[in-house]
């Protein structure tokens, strides 16, 4: 049967070539492409980093860098993950990719802000480059005041301003998507027919868009003391260092949301298709994802519980990170109940949906020991936050891309991967990131601080256990880079719908032209059908 | 308290210990039963609906109002149990007795400093006795740390320009760790130290054999007529400056109609910031002596001013004052 399916002659890839008619396309998903590369090589530079770290923990001494050198590690590898990645990662490259056609839409609203978004990034990037080789930065990627204002001798404005103008990329996308998903819907598509995906970009866009400006203007600030000498978190001459952490943290706790709802909207799609059934309660899961992005402005000073804020202020903080817990609890409910009675099967994509599962449900739930005041208080910046933000961060958010990346793979490239060595990578990472991570619960427990050098010896079995997962976890993430680009010349074709998956991106070839649809689609049903007939329509059968 | 060797959680040595740990394992067991049945419920779905033939497509299941209100507002309430317990243990750990010890903590990149109202000053040291409540007033001479007892489950940022507070009460004799878990530049991770939990006898002994300077308070005094305070500061309440006697804990009025309460921090800045609250009825001629006193000093000379406001000052020393011991090194111990 397979072998009856062909490439389509004209494709987007195949329309036009050479480098210039990509660096000036206006295709989203040309735009989305340059992303995936340019974050797979951010992504590659912030686990070697990682692994410079990792590699260091494995002995109580600091023997292996010296004590500046492990500093800037653990801070590029920060800020290369959180700014130059994660932020980026799902809404970059799958959102652009997808919630076009996914709405039935030809372009995003404004194409050449799109292609602007890219190049912002890059210019962030290169500002980065230049810190990098300028011989790096040691703030943490926090960038904590009186620190990085008066004391740091690193090339914290060079960073701090990559960190902005890769910010203005990630507003820009946001308003891209909030538009586009506003005014650009096929006809008949209501707001209560959108893939729950769009839901969950359109969550995150109003993150981005009202976030970002804080910690631009944050960031802003951190420049100005530095360079010109003004007074503004500098105790000494009348600033305030702990207004640094609250603005900080009013972008950067919701930037946490910016990661991890993207990923959430691919497990909604991953899990309908591959249980052949509509999610349970799509309005609950469609709310929560706001309820997510409202509550997620309201948390941030449960970073600063041990930072001199008021007893009771701490208080009211706590309570409302309780509240945000909430909608990702319901989420997680209304996925398992979505598993009932369906017909379920275990390819790839819903492998990364399990592992999810599993990673999510320990990152979230950790964080109710991060809510509880009387326990925060023993855990706060130890290694138990580091487990716990890495459950999420790494565990949720890239879990969700990767299961994503490889769900829509045959979409992007008109090709399959090796299903066999993709189930071993999908295992690889689960296995890797639980070795890696799990022991960190417990050295954070036990009180070892983050940010550490050097370390007591009795935390010495539990780091050697991370750093072997570290190594596992390593291989997991680099064989897709194989089987990926093993794919686009020997991958078997795909066709249009090799999932049998009801969203109207599966309609388009694969790849799809550049205008997406030859038509303009006309929605008349609900989401996630999944119907004897349909099955038949779709060629199942 | 391991188990397959690996330890799980430090050694119990303060009263906050036993609650903190035991709301751990509260969470710890409530959290495990959630992610247990999410776990089970996935698995076996997987393997019951597993698709058996390739057009075999799932049920229509929408969802299930009461089900799913369930699922929201059960979860809501246990986690208000675990807000509500943890708000009280944090409510106690901010609250110190007023009998506390009094000890002061300086951070500075990157050393921890404990200054004792006897006297007794120790760096990456602090000997405290068990059994008493211990109120260590924190503040930083450069950037943000933290001074983190595992042991005792307790942390406190050491904020530079304001004094923060926690307090303990070491229940366990022993040495247990110090660490800064607050990033503070190249050697972060070796700002630690050890806190030394002694018996009272043990420490009154300890307390004894150091204290070249005198008390925190003679040290105070000192620095107070080196900088020639009471030039302005008149115990008659007529010179340029308002007395001092009898201020700490009472309520002033301000030059811009607000008012402040006098404590420890209202102390510091007015030192080292002195245009900052003006007292109601005084012109501003205080020179700022920011950079000129250090915060070592500033301990000292609030000390020194808590102490005339007798019936204010809560914090009894631990000893009476120690006779200068001769030739011990104020910062060495032992």
């Amino acid at each position: 049967m397979l072998d009856t399916l062909k490439l389509p002659e004209r494709h987007y890839l195949n329309n036009g070539h050479g480098l210039k008619s990509w660096l000036l396309t206006k295709d989203h998903k040309r735009i989305a492409i340059m992303y995936l590369i340019s974050i797979s090589v951010m992504f590659l530079i912030g686990g070697l980093f990682a692994a410079a770290v990792r590699v260091e923990l494995m002995t109580p001494e600091g023997d292996l860098f010296l004590a500046d050198t492990y500093n800037k590690m653990f801070t590029m590898h920060g800020v290369v993950m959180v700014f130059f990645f994660l932020i980026p990662s799902t809404p970059a490259v799958l959102g652009n990719f997808l919630i076009p056609p996914m709405i039935g839409a030809k372009d995003l609203a404004f194409p050449r802000i799109n292609l602007l978004s890219l190049y912002l990034l890059w210019v962030g990037a290169a500002f980065f480059f230049y810190a990098l080789f300028a011989g790096g930065v040691d703030t943490g990627w926090t960038f904590y005041t009186p620190f990085s204002s008066s004391a740091s001798n690193s090339n914290v404005v060079p960073t701090a301003l990559g960190a902005f103008i890769s910010g203005f990329s990630s507003i820009l996308t946001g308003l891209n998507f909030i538009v586009t998903i506003h005014r650009m819907r096929a006809p008949g598509l209501t707001w209560f027919r959108l893939p729950l995906f769009v839901w969950a970009h359109y969550a995150t866009s109003l993150i981005q868009v009202l976030g970002t400006p804080v910690v631009a203007i944050t960031i802003v600030m951190v420049a100005v003391e530095r360079m010109f000498g003004f007074a503004i978190f500098d105790p000494v001459r009348g600033g305030d260092p702990v207004l640094f952490q609250h603005l900080f943290w009013f972008y950067s706790h919701p930037a946490v949301y910016i990661m991890i709802l993207p990923a959430m909207g691919v497990i909604s799609e991953v899990v309908s298709t591959f249980s052949r059934k509509t999610i349970f309660g799509y309005s609950f899961v469609a709310f929560s994802s706001l309820a997510i992005a409202v509550f997620g402005f309201l948390v941030w000073a449960h970073h600063l519980f041990v930072a001199g804020i008021s007893t009771y202020s701490a208080m009211v903080f706590s309570f409302l990170s309780f509240a945000v817990a909430i909608p990702s609890a319901v989420k997680t409910f209304n996925w398992a109940a979505t598993l009932y009675k369906g017909a379920i099967s275990f390819e790839t994509p819903m492998l990364y949906a399990y592992g999810f599962f599993g990673l999510f449900l320990i990152g979230g739930l950790t964080g109710l020991f991060l809510a509880t005041l009387g326990v925060d208080i023993h855990v706060h910046d130890t290694y138990f936050v580091v487990a716990h933000f890495h459950y999420i961060m790494v565990g949720g958010a890239i879990m969700g891309y990767l299961g994503g990346l490889h769900f829509w793979w045959p979409k992007l490239t008109g090709r399959m991967y090796s299903e066999f060595f993709s189930r071993i990578s999908a295992i690889l990472v689960f296995v890797g990131f639980n070795l890696t991570f799990f022991p960190q619960f417990m050295l954070g427990y036990m009180g070892m601080p983050r940010r550490y050098h050097a370390y007591p010896d009795e935390f010495q079995v539990l780091n050697i256990m991370s750093s072997a997962g570290a190594a596992v976890l390593g291989v997991g993430y680099l064989l897709p880079v194989l089987y990926f680009l093993w794919s686009l010349k020997r991958g078997e074709v795909a066709g249009p719908n090799p999932w049998g998956a009801s969203g109207l991106e599966w309609q388009m070839p694969s790849p799809p032209p550049t205008e997406n649809f030859k038509e303009q689609p006309v929605v008349h049903g609900e989401p996630y059908e999944y119907t004897p007939h349909v099955a038949r329509e779709a060629n199942l059968v | 308290m391991g188990s397959f060797g690996i330890p799980l959680f430090p050694e119990q040595a303060s009263t906050f210990a036993r609650d903190v740990d035991a709301l751990y394992f509260f969470i710890i067991a409530v959290s495990g039963f959630f992610a247990l049945g999410v776990t089970v419920a996935v698995i076996v779905f997987g393997i019951v609906f597993r698709r058996r033939h390739a057009g075999e497509v799932g049920a229509r299941i929408e969802g299930n109002l009461p089900l799913e209100l369930a699922w929201s507002i059960i979860p809501t309430m246990i986690s208000m149990v675990m807000f509500g317990w943890g708000a009280s243990s944090y409510f106690h750990m901010r609250t110190p007795p007023a009998e506390a010890l009094n000890i002061y903590a300086v951070g500075k990149q990157w050393m921890w400093k404990f200054q004792h109202l006897e006297g007794q000053r120790e760096i990456n040291e602090l000997h405290v006795p068990v059994g008493r409540p211990v109120k260590v007033t924190i503040t930083s001479e450069d950037v943000v740390h933290s001074l983190y007892l595992p042991s005792f489950r307790t942390k406190m940022d050491a904020i530079p320009g304001r004094y923060t507070h926690l307090w303990f009460e070491a229940t366990k004799v022993g040495e247990y760790h110090i660490f800064c878990t607050e990033y503070c530049g190249t050697n972060h991770s070796g700002m630690i130290g050890t806190v030394v939990v002694m018996e009272p006898n043990d420490y009154q002994a300890w307390l004894a054999g150091g204290g070249v300077e005198g008390t925190l308070v003679e040290r105070g005094q000192r620095l107070f007529q080196d900088l020639a305070c009471g030039t302005c500061h008149l115990d008659t309440g007529k010179g340029r400056g308002p007395s001092l006697n009898d201020i700490v804990g009472k309520t002033v009025a301000l030059a811009d109609g607000s008012t402040a309460v006098v404590d420890e921090g209202y102390l510091r800045e007015s030192i080292i910031n002195s245009q900052a609250k003006i007292v109601q009825g005084y012109q501003p001629l205080m020179p700022a002596f920011q950079g000129l006193v250090s915060e070592d000093n500033l301990v000292a000379l609030v000390e020194y001013v808590k102490s005339l406001s007798p019936q204010a000052t809560t914090t009894a020393p631990a000893a009476a004052t120690a006779p200068a011991a001769p030739a011990a090194d104020p910062t060495k111990k032992k």
